[in-house]
């Protein structure tokens, strides 16, 4: 898919020369359209023997059946990675997936303008961060702000809401705990980087570019995953002074939901050896780290983190910290829905429509409802 | 001789049979009409009674995602995906958006596409071959190609479109990126790809129209506005009604140009009543409540038809 599906035929002639007879076939999807088209495929009987899947679509295609266990002697593929991601491919117990690359949300920080306003490193509490926050709009000036949220984009919010100590789901995942105080605790944090005018009250769509206004200062903390870093080198000018860090927590260094694709064989392949085959060699950290190199995605095994194209990377380095803090979030085939809601009601809230207190119910009552269909299921024993 | 004799009483036998056969075989006669028209029956009824069946059925029903991985887990629930349908502010703002297309861009294609047929109808116009190719051009190529290609014309910085603007010392737009340009954006697209293809019934029909009104109607002193309106129009009505009509049910199926060009963006505000229907039904894979969507959708058009029909009735478009 996207930038994997461009790069990979780049590593594929040797795993064909490691392996005669074995021929592999790249389709290329574009992400915008991957996850209808790996649906239609299942529905209509056509899946390749294996495939590229986002994280968060794992337990959708295990729900409906789709994937193809783990076999035993796939095993050792699961050492040596980040324990959130593997948690989040693991569907009642039993992993589903392989984790192929990962990838996670970070601050990306103007590390000069944090500097003139008295700040050697983002303070990794909420209440730090913020005074922090507060310095560099001082500084800017009343018509720029601190931080971009867009409000048509939920990860933001997710990433508050999963430092909570509560779960963002209940009565196993299949009611709303967004009107826990935790999560309510997230939502008047998130309001009130608007309320204070530390965050501009605005959709992506609205901004036009963000490498420009970062450059100019309009916000100096974006949140982003790795793929910014590339992005960042190539257009921001040499003389813009950036960092990495990881995401401050209401008490100390914060979590974040870890992101990323995984690697899955489908049941209907009649060449499920051969597509484990590539799996492992997929997985090998050597070749994940090459295929750093070229695409700038994360290698999922641990190890591969140690090669020196990977380790020698400044911008890298907070990932590596903010993965051992990532937290996985709820498996249920309705979590990107429920998302999706979860950031209606906040752009509401954010606008002036709700308290934190009634976003947090607002959400429950949407929530609740997607979920109906999964509380009939497990009433009767079928989820 | 006996050969000669034989073929004469065949002869008469034959012209002595239809009076007689007549008022025996209107059955067979029947039949036959039914077996004629039998392959298109059958075919409408596969491809589209039966569908359209299922389809009322699906949208009383749950099917979901569950349901793709085992059929026993779908329920039926009655008219609730209509309750929650007309509950859901995207599917109001996707009928809003639907309907201002169909509003604006009904009226701006067939006046495009009449405009074009009487001026190639007219003689005075030299090379109308070529002419008619080029505006039929449009319609018969690709719908990515043409909007990969618009999507460049109006590119904020460096499309054509806002460097002709730009000339006229206007400042530029962002056709793509706004909320309120969106749709006149897409508007634009829509009307030049489909104007070929009315301009081809209007210059079919115009030809139908005897010379001899008009030299009555210049003879009597009629201008050529007046000529165009107490001639031309009259004339044409019929036809007029049937592209109205399939511009109308066109309209409001439009789907493939924001999905290739905004993707229902930005701000949702190109979502349109079967965009919002695909996203239900295979992004989030609730065909019960996107088979609902449809039927809402078959109702619209069903009742705008009719109403056109019925306008045309009074003005006397056809009997």
């Amino acid at each position: 898919m996207g930038n994997e599906a461009t790069n990979v035929p780049q590593i594929l002639p040797e795993f064909e020369r490691l392996n005669p007879g074995i021929k592999v076939d790249v389709q290329a999807l574009p992400w915008t359209a991957a996850h209808q088209k790996l649906l239609t495929a299942y529905a209509g009987d056509s899946l390749p023997d294996l495939s590229q899947v986002g994280n968060t679509w794992v337990s959708e295609m295990a729900a409906i059946g789709a994937i193809s266990p783990l076999p035993s002697v796939a095993g050792d593929l699961l050492t040596d990675q980040f324990p959130a991601v593997l948690e989040t491919n693991r569907i009642d117990g039993r992993p589903v997936a392989t984790p192929w690359y990962v990838d996670t949300r970070l601050l990306f920080y103007r590390s000069d303008l944090l500097e003139q306003a008295g700040h050697g490193a983002v303070p990794q509490t909420w209440v730090g961060w913020k005074e922090a926050m507060h310095a560099v709009k001082r500084r800017a000036g009343a018509d720029k702000f601190a931080v971009l949220l867009p409000l048509n984009e939920f990860e933001q919010l997710l990433t508050f809401g999963l430092q909570g100590e509560e779960p963002l789901l209940k009565d196993e995942d299949t009611r709303g705990n967004f009107s826990s105080a935790s999560f309510v605790a997230a939502l008047a944090f998130y309001k009130s980087l608007f309320d204070e005018g530390l965050a501009p009250v605005a959709s992506a769509a609205q901004i036009s570019n963000v490498w420009t206004e970062f450059e100019r200062g309009w916000f100096s903390f974006y949140f982003s995953g790795p793929w910014t870093i590339g992005e960042f080198k190539n257009r921001l000018k040499p003389e813009t002074r950036w960092m990495t860090s990881g995401v401050p927590g209401p008490t100390g260094p914060g979590a974040s939901a870890p992101g990323g694709s995984s690697l899955v064989v489908y049941r209907s392949s009649p060449r499920q050896e051969a597509a484990w085959k590539l799996v492992r060699f997929l997985s090998d950290p050597a070749v994940q780290a090459r295929f750093n190199v070229i695409t700038g995605d994360l290698p999922a095994r641990e190890s591969a983190w140690a090669t020196p194209s990977v380790a020698d990377d400044p911008y890298i380095a907070a990932f590596k910290g903010q993965l051992s803090r990532a937290k996985a979030v709820p498996k249920v085939p309705e979590w990107e829905r429920i998302v999706t809601e979860m950031q209606i009601v906040a752009e509401r809230m954010v606008r002036g429509e709700y308290t934190p207190e009634a976003a947090g119910a607002e959400i429950d009552r949407r929530a609740d409802r997607l979920l109906e269909k999964r509380r009939w299921m497990m009433e009767r024993g079928r989820a | 001789m006996t050969d000669v004799r034989l073929n004469m009483a065949k002869v008469e036998a034959e012209a002595a049979a239809p009076p007689r056969r007549r008022p025996g075989t209107a059955l067979s006669r029947e039949r036959a009409a039914w077996g004629f028209v039998a392959p298109a029956l059958i075919a409408i009824g596969v491809f589209f009674a039966i569908p359209v069946f299922a389809a009322l059925l699906l949208s009383l029903t749950d099917f979901d995602i569950y349901a793709l991985a085992d059929l026993h887990n779908v329920r039926f629930v009655g008219l609730q995906n209509y309750e929650r349908l007309f509950a859901n502010p995207l599917f109001w703002g996707a009928m809003k958006n639907t309907g201002l297309f169909a509003v604006l861009g009904v009226p701006l294609s067939i006046a495009a596409s009449l405009a074009a047929a009487v001026i190639l109808n007219a003689r005075v116009v030299k090379w109308r071959p070529l002419w008619r190719v080029m505006f039929f051009a449009p319609y018969v190529t690709t719908l990515v190609a043409t909007a990969v290609l618009w999507n460049y014309l109006l590119h904020t910085r460096y499309g054509v479109i806002n460097w002709a603007i730009a000339s006229v010392g206007l400042p530029p737009v962002d056709w793509l990126g706004q909320p309120e340009n969106s749709i006149p954006a897409i508007l634009m697209f829509v009307v030049w790809k489909i104007f070929g293809y009315n301009m081809l019934i209007f210059l079919a029909v115009l030809q139908t129209v005897p010379d001899d009104l008009y030299e009555a109607a210049r003879i009597d002193g009629a201008g050529a506005w007046k000529r165009f309106t107490n001639v031309t129009l009259p004339a044409i009505a019929p036809t007029l009604l049937l592209v109205s009509i399939i511009s109308v049910a066109g309209f409001f199926q439009l789907f493939a140009e924001p999905y290739v060009m905004t993707q229902g963006g930005p701000a949702q505000s190109t979502v349109t009543v079967l965009y919002f229907m695909y996203e239900e039904g295979f992004k989030w894979w609730n065909l019960g409540s996107a088979s609902a969507v449809a039927f809402v959708l078959f109702i619209c058009i069903l009742a705008v038809t009719l109403v056109q029909l019925a306008v045309a009735k009074r003005m006397g478009a056809y009997e």
